[in-house]
């Protein structure tokens, strides 16, 4: 078997490149594929500890079909949001969604 | 009821009438003469029967009646005041009584009670006249007084000060009844308070007076200081009058004695209108012709006489206090006399005489004749009250005479007048009665024993007394002529006079009581040296005054004295009469001299003297220069002063300090700061992102770095 290691730099460089993503992208659609990203490598971390921990114990799997449901609620719910601010606002920028402040 | 208890109660009634009249009375015109009238019959009875029983007593100096009660508690005694009646004080009351209760029947006359209000009537000014309708007529009829309550209301004022006065025994309600009718005198001239000349004449009178009062306060604060009591018995005893007249003082080289004496005789120079001081009481005529007879003539001035009768005792024993007091007698006696010849008001006439009057029996007292000059003061009450009751009637008359006629002439006036004795017979007959008394006519008036007496105690000692009031007495009989020939005799000079009126009863029956004694009233004080009727009748006035200080010698007689008096009065009368039988206006009258009329210029000397300068302090040296130029330009200064400081300490402190760096400065710092931080929350998501992973990183190097160390 390959070491977990290469499992877990794996799993860290894809979570960066989501939250680069995150960070760094205009469209807020955009922002929210670096959220998947980020959260499918989190799901690689789990599935892996798993594998290369106890197998017989399932928690590891049943956590990542959690997450996996609450990643496409998730996007649901905020493709939904974006939609619902494009048409109030025109755009989908997030840096021009800024009314939350002082 | 003890005589004592009656004593007390003399002064009460005319106070209580007073406040009566004041609180409830003063819209009630017939209330308030009944209450004043009221209170002057229970005055005048109170007294008559204190006199009545004075009379029976014997050897009423030796133990007169006397009552005194503790009054203002003085460390370990108390200072006495009370009532004592001795002979002089009994003639006092005696007088006093009478003359009060005749001026106040009198005045419910005069006022014009039951007369109509008049149209064009105001308070404080003399009634005008009313009109009313009569057979379709109109006629103008004199008016009733406006302040006709507030009038009676100050006579009975006026009443308790001087019966306060007679019956004191001490020096200090003496002077609480003098000071009392010095302002019902100031009341009382200001009667009329809408004409300024009144008002005027009310200020200087009160003035004048306070010049007097001002000396007699100090002397009896002195006496006071001197004996340590202010009755008449304690001062009057042996022992401490020879002390008093033993003590020097530095003025004057009078001893005590005297020197108290004289203080006290400066303030009856003030209050009986002696020279220097005699110039408010010709002004004092603008007030109502009754308060000009009981204030004048009758009463308060003769206050002035009282006291120093009063205080012979003590002002006799200083030979240069009497001299003094027998110039200043004489010489206003004189003084006097030769204004009173150039007047032409009815009653300026007889308010000279009243100063002229009063100097001789200042001049009796100077020259240590008190008896004599007790008796001028009781006699002069009732003749010169007479005189000044008899002018009112007569200017009654005239007025009258001035309604019907509706021409606007002066009704006090004497050459306006002339004839009057057909008009107004009762008043022609009691005036002349009068106007005898104050000539002197010989054995049938009061007046004439009085002044012979006066007279004769100063002729041999005090010569030069003796002339100067000889010659007073011709010019007295000559302006009293004068001022009967033109009022009463020959024709009617103006319509107005043509058409005068008598009076009515109420005031016309005071001037037949108050003629009854001065007919009669001298005769209980013939001498009994006197040629003829001497003797016959005992000299009761003398024995009875006379023994308020023990044995008086009897003036020696001589036919000179008696002669003069003859002489100056019979001659004067005849000089006068002939004088103005004939004349008709002031043309022909020879006596218009400008300095007799203008009075010696006395108050044209006065208000240069000492009017002026003394406005002058008060006006531009005190009120301008030192008032409004040093204390307030010193205040303003002061102000200016603070308020530079307190402007350069704001533009020192305050503004860089305070607001510049302390205000300001912290608004720009903390503006400053939100400045800085607000971009802090931009409301981009991601940017908050970015600072959200920052500090995870933050922390959880820390929690790795602090987890290693431990």
């Amino acid at each position: 078997m390959i070491p977990l290691s290469w499992y877990l730099i794996l799993s860290a460089g894809l979570f960066s490149v989501g939250l680069f993503g995150v960070l760094s992208r205009r469209n807020a659609i955009a922002i929210l594929l670096g959220v998947e990203l980020m959260l499918n490598a989190v799901n690689i971390n789990l599935v892996a500890f798993w594998r290369y921990g106890s197998v017989a114990d399932m928690a590891g799997q049943v956590f990542a079909i959690i997450v996996f449901a609450v990643a496409a609620a998730e996007v649901a719910v905020g493709l939904a949001l974006v939609i619902s601010v494009y048409r109030q606002r025109r755009t989908v920028i997030a840096g021009d969604l800024d009314m939350m402040k002082w | 009821m003890t005589t004592e208890t009656l004593i007390w109660l003399i002064p009460l009634p005319p106070l209580l009438a007073f406040s009566l009249i004041i609180l409830f009375a003063n819209r009630n015109k017939a209330l308030s003469h009944m209450i004043a009238l009221g209170g002057a019959v229970l005055s005048w009875a109170f007294a008559m029967l204190v006199f009545v029983r004075a009379l029976g007593v014997h050897e009423l100096a030796k133990e007169p009646f006397a009552s005194a009660i503790n009054w203002i508690p003085t460390a370990d005694t108390w200072l006495r005041v009370g009532v004592l009646v001795d002979p002089l004080a009994a003639i006092g009351l005696f007088f006093v009584a009478w003359t009060i209760l005749m001026i106040f029947v009198y005045s419910v006359g005069y006022h014009n009670f039951g007369q109509p209000a008049g149209e064009h009537d105001t308070p404080g000014l003399p009634p005008h006249g009313a009109t009313i309708e009569r057979d379709g007529h109109k006629h103008k009829v004199p008016s009733v007084e406006p302040l006709y309550s507030r009038f009676f209301a100050f006579i009975s004022l006026f009443a308790f000060g001087m019966f306060t006065l007679v019956v004191s025994d001490n020096l200090l309600t003496l002077f609480v009844g003098w000071e009392v009718m010095g302002l019902c005198s100031y009341l009382l001239i200001g009667f009329w308070y809408a004409k300024p000349s009144a008002r005027d004449a009310g200020v200087k009178a009160f003035m004048t007076t306070r010049v007097g009062d001002v000396f007699m306060l100090l002397g009896i604060a002195f006496v006071y200081s001197a004996t340590g009591t202010l009755s008449f018995r304690g001062i009057f005893e042996p022992r401490v009058l020879q002390t008093l007249a033993s003590v020097p003082t530095p003025i004057l080289g009078l001893s005590a004695a005297g020197l108290i004496g004289l203080l006290l005789f400066i303030g009856t120079v003030g209050k009986s209108a002696q020279f220097p001081l005699h110039v408010w009481l010709p002004d004092a005529m603008e007030g109502p012709t009754p308060v000009s007879a009981m204030i004048h003539a009758a009463t308060m001035v003769s206050a002035g006489v009282f006291m120093v009768i009063r205080i012979f005792p003590l002002l006799s024993l200083d030979p240069r206090t009497m001299t003094i007091v027998a110039f200043v007698g004489a010489f206003t006696a004189l003084f006097g006399a030769t204004i009173a010849v150039a007047q032409n008001d009815i009653k300026r006439v007889l308010a000279y005489s009243t100063i002229s009057q009063l100097g001789y029996m200042i001049a009796a007292l100077g020259a240590g004749a008190y008896v004599a000059a007790a008796f001028h003061l009781v006699t002069h009450a009732f003749f010169k009250a007479l005189l000044f009751l008899g002018s009112g009637s007569v200017i009654h008359g005239m007025e009258h005479g001035v309604l019907h006629t509706a021409k606007h002439i002066d009704a006090q006036d004497m050459f306006s007048m002339g004839g009057l004795r057909r008009k107004m017979p009762i008043t022609f007959w009691t005036f002349l009665i009068g106007g005898l008394a104050l000539s002197g006519f010989p054995l049938v008036t009061a007046g004439f024993w009085s002044k012979d007496e006066i007279l004769a105690s100063t002729y041999g000692g005090h010569m030069a007394v003796f002339v100067t009031l000889a010659i007073a007495a011709f010019l007295t009989a000559f302006y009293t002529a004068r001022q009967l020939t033109l009022t009463f005799l020959g024709e009617p000079r103006t319509d107005a006079a043509a058409h005068a009126q008598e009076s009515v009863w109420s005031m016309t029956l005071p001037l037949v009581i108050l003629s009854v004694f001065a007919v009669g009233l001298g005769w209980v004080g013939i001498p009994e040296h006197f040629p003829g009727i001497g003797g016959i009748v005992p000299n009761w006035f003398h024995q009875f005054v006379g023994s308020t200080l023990g044995e008086l010698r009897q003036a020696e007689f001589s036919w000179i004295p008696l002669i003069t008096s003859l002489v100056v009065a019979l001659g004067g009368l005849l000089v006068g009469w002939m004088a103005y039988r004939n004349v008709r206006s002031t043309t022909q009258d020879p006596l218009q001299i400008p300095v007799l009329k203008n009075k010696w210029y006395v108050d044209e000397i006065y208000s240069a003297l000492l009017i002026k300068p003394c406005v002058w302090i008060a006006e531009t040296l005190v009120y301008q220069i030192m008032d409004k130029g040093l204390i307030d330009g010193f205040l303003h200064l002061f102000g200016k002063g603070t308020a530079a400081i307190g402007g350069g300490l704001r533009t020192i402190i305050d503004k860089p300090v305070i607001n510049a760096f302390f205000g300001d400065g912290t608004s720009w710092v903390v503006q400053g700061t939100g400045r800085t931080l607000r971009p802090m929350q931009s409301g981009r998501i991601q940017q908050y992102m970015v600072a959200s992973l920052l500090a995870i990183i933050v922390l959880a190097g820390l929690a790795y770095f602090l987890s290693v160390s431990f």
